[in-house]
């Protein structure tokens, strides 16, 4: 069963239909890319898996996503809950404005972890499993916002992880970073598919070949083409996709 | 250091004009201050050296137009402090709960109704504000807690928290409004509610600019004299009790000002002085805290 399976979404913000009939499955412990040109919907399907939508006003939902087989959207699914059990890291680092330790303790002190032991246990996980833990295991309770940029965004991974989500979810999650941070988010994104399911956003074709084993290409808010990377990237089916991937536009 | 020229062109000498008129206006709010000060501290410590520094400050007996005049002002000083304390410890909560109400939580037609009706509240004359309380609050207040009068340190109190709201409110909402959207959203993506995300991340982000808010209302209530010398009852008694006829710092002066001479008078402005020292520290609280919090931030 894939862990999310969305069913014929369709999503407008006030008058403009921004996903057109999407249906896509997102497969357990599998890194999954969409890819397309600047607003074609990817982000705008992303933030739906996680109703980070909700927030937008005016924004009207039709269609059918389901977490493992619970309806997203129905009245039994507790959005806290659901945004839980579906983490999000933001195209910008977005740490707290407070230190390293407190950073990662927010989510789980928030779910009713309160046992010391327990978030310190959780801080040391949570930032070994961001590889961040041996850069900041000195300074916890230093202010987050002293962190460079790519320390600062794989704070905010080690921050999701700590509310042990079953999936994550990554805006863009290099597109502020130096290309050295950006190679160590990436090698960290191989080692979280071991635990973790990945949807990520991404701009970089390159990036979405070498980290990603499904791709799916959206274009003017349609899903163009879904399968495996190599296919995509070597044996497009669609011939949009296939001038996307070579450059011809975008 | 650059060498003066004398301006050539017309546009010049416009510019070099232009200057100085600017130089001189900043110069007279400096001027202002300067002179004040010096005023105060002229015109202020002489009585205090008569009187005796101790027994002014700490006297707790005033009676200046008595044979033999006493000019203890502690009464005055405990009741400026606990009508402030008092009308913060009711004003601060209520005015930082609007300000997260308007700023976080309000529907945009209600919020501009609300906005309006702070904005209209910080614009209203404090003498109307001690007519309403003289009229309504104080015999509500006798009534009440059956007092035979309710002009008293808690109608003060009652009248300076509603009068500070406006200064609370108002800054509160520019500090909240300034909290990056990304740190909200960064805890709802972490399955925080909205009040969690409010409580937890916004007012801590915003608290440089909160209490820089709290502290306005302060400065506002402690020189506050018009409103609170119409329901405060001003006897020179000691604040022991809510229900205590006193007398502020500030209607310590304005009452008895129109009459007082000799030592009575120099007094008076004594206690005037004693009344800018606490709002200068005031003052230089809220700076400390502003600057406080940027630093904090980087």
């Amino acid at each position: 069963m894939p862990v999310i399976s969305a069913k014929n979404l369709n999503l407008w913000y006030g008058d403009f239909k921004a996903l057109k009939g999407i249906s896509l499955d997102v497969g357990e412990q599998e890194i999954t890319a969409l890819i397309g040109p600047s607003g074609c919907g990817k982000s705008t399907f992303l933030k739906t898996l996680n109703r980070m939508n909700d927030l937008v006003p005016n924004v009207r939902i039709e269609g059918d996503v389901r977490l493992r087989g619970e309806d997203i959207f129905s009245k039994e699914m507790q959005l806290t809950d659901l945004r839980r059990r579906v983490g999000m890291v933001f195209q910008k680092a977005n740490p707290f404005p407070m230190s390293i330790y407190d950073n990662i303790t927010y989510g789980p002190k928030l779910h009713g972890v309160r046992n010391k032991a327990e978030l310190d246990e959780l801080v040391e996980s949570s930032l070994r499993g961001a590889a961040l833990w041996d850069e900041v295991k000195d300074r916890l309770k230093k202010s987050a916002l002293g962190l460079s940029g790519g320390q600062q965004q794989r704070l905010c991974i080690a921050r999701a992880l700590a509310v042990k989500p079953e999936v994550l979810l990554m805006d863009e999650p290099t597109s502020a970073l130096d290309p050295g941070s950006t190679m160590k988010v990436e090698e960290l994104m191989s080692e979280l598919k071991k635990n973790y399911t990945v949807v990520i956003v991404t701009h970089n074709m390159q990036q979405a070949a070498r980290i990603s084993d499904r791709t799916a290409f959206f274009l003017l808010g349609e899903l163009v083409e879904c399968g495996p990377t190599s296919e995509i990237f070597s044996t497009p089916k669609d011939k949009r996709t296939e001038d996307y991937i070579s450059g011809r536009f975008g | 250091m650059k060498k003066f020229e004398l301006p050539r062109t017309p546009a010049q000498w416009l510019e070099a004009v232009m200057n100085a008129i600017f130089f001189l206006c900043g110069i007279l709010a400096v001027g202002c201050v300067a002179v004040i000060t010096i005023y105060m501290f002229l015109s202020g410590l002489p009585a205090i050296g008569k009187i005796g520094p101790l027994k002014f400050l700490f006297g707790t007996e005033w009676a200046s137009t008595a044979s033999e005049p006493k000019y203890g002002i502690l009464p005055f000083v405990l009741s400026s402090i606990y009508g402030t304390l008092g009308a913060s410890l009711i004003g601060v909560p209520v005015g930082l709960l609007t300000a997260v109400f308007l700023s976080k939580a309000a529907a945009p037609g209600v919020r501009n109704v609300v906005v309006t009706a702070v904005e209209l509240l910080s614009g209203i004359p404090s003498v109307v504000f001690g007519l309403l309380g003289m009229q309504v609050l104080v015999p509500a207040v006798a009534k009440v807690f059956g007092k035979a009068s309710g002009a008293c340190l808690l109608s003060a109190i009652v009248v300076l928290s509603i009068m500070i709201l406006p200064s609370i409110v108002s800054v509160s909402v520019t500090a909240l409004n300034a909290v990056p959207p990304e740190y909200e959203q960064g805890s709802l993506a972490l399955g925080a509610t909205d009040t969690e995300t409010w409580f937890k991340i916004s007012i801590p982000a915003a608290r440089s600019g909160i209490a820089a808010g709290i502290v306005l209302g302060i400065g506002r209530a402690i020189g506050e004299a018009m409103a609170v010398m119409m329901v405060a009852g001003n006897s020179p008694n000691m604040p022991d009790s809510l229900f205590r006829s006193v007398t502020f710092l500030t209607t310590a002066i304005a009452k008895e000002m129109s009459y007082a001479s000799g030592l009575q008078k120099q007094a008076l402005f004594s206690i005037a002085l004693v009344l800018f020292v606490f709002i200068m520290v005031i003052n230089v609280l809220l700076n400390a805290v502003l600057k406080g919090g940027n630093k904090d931030e980087k």
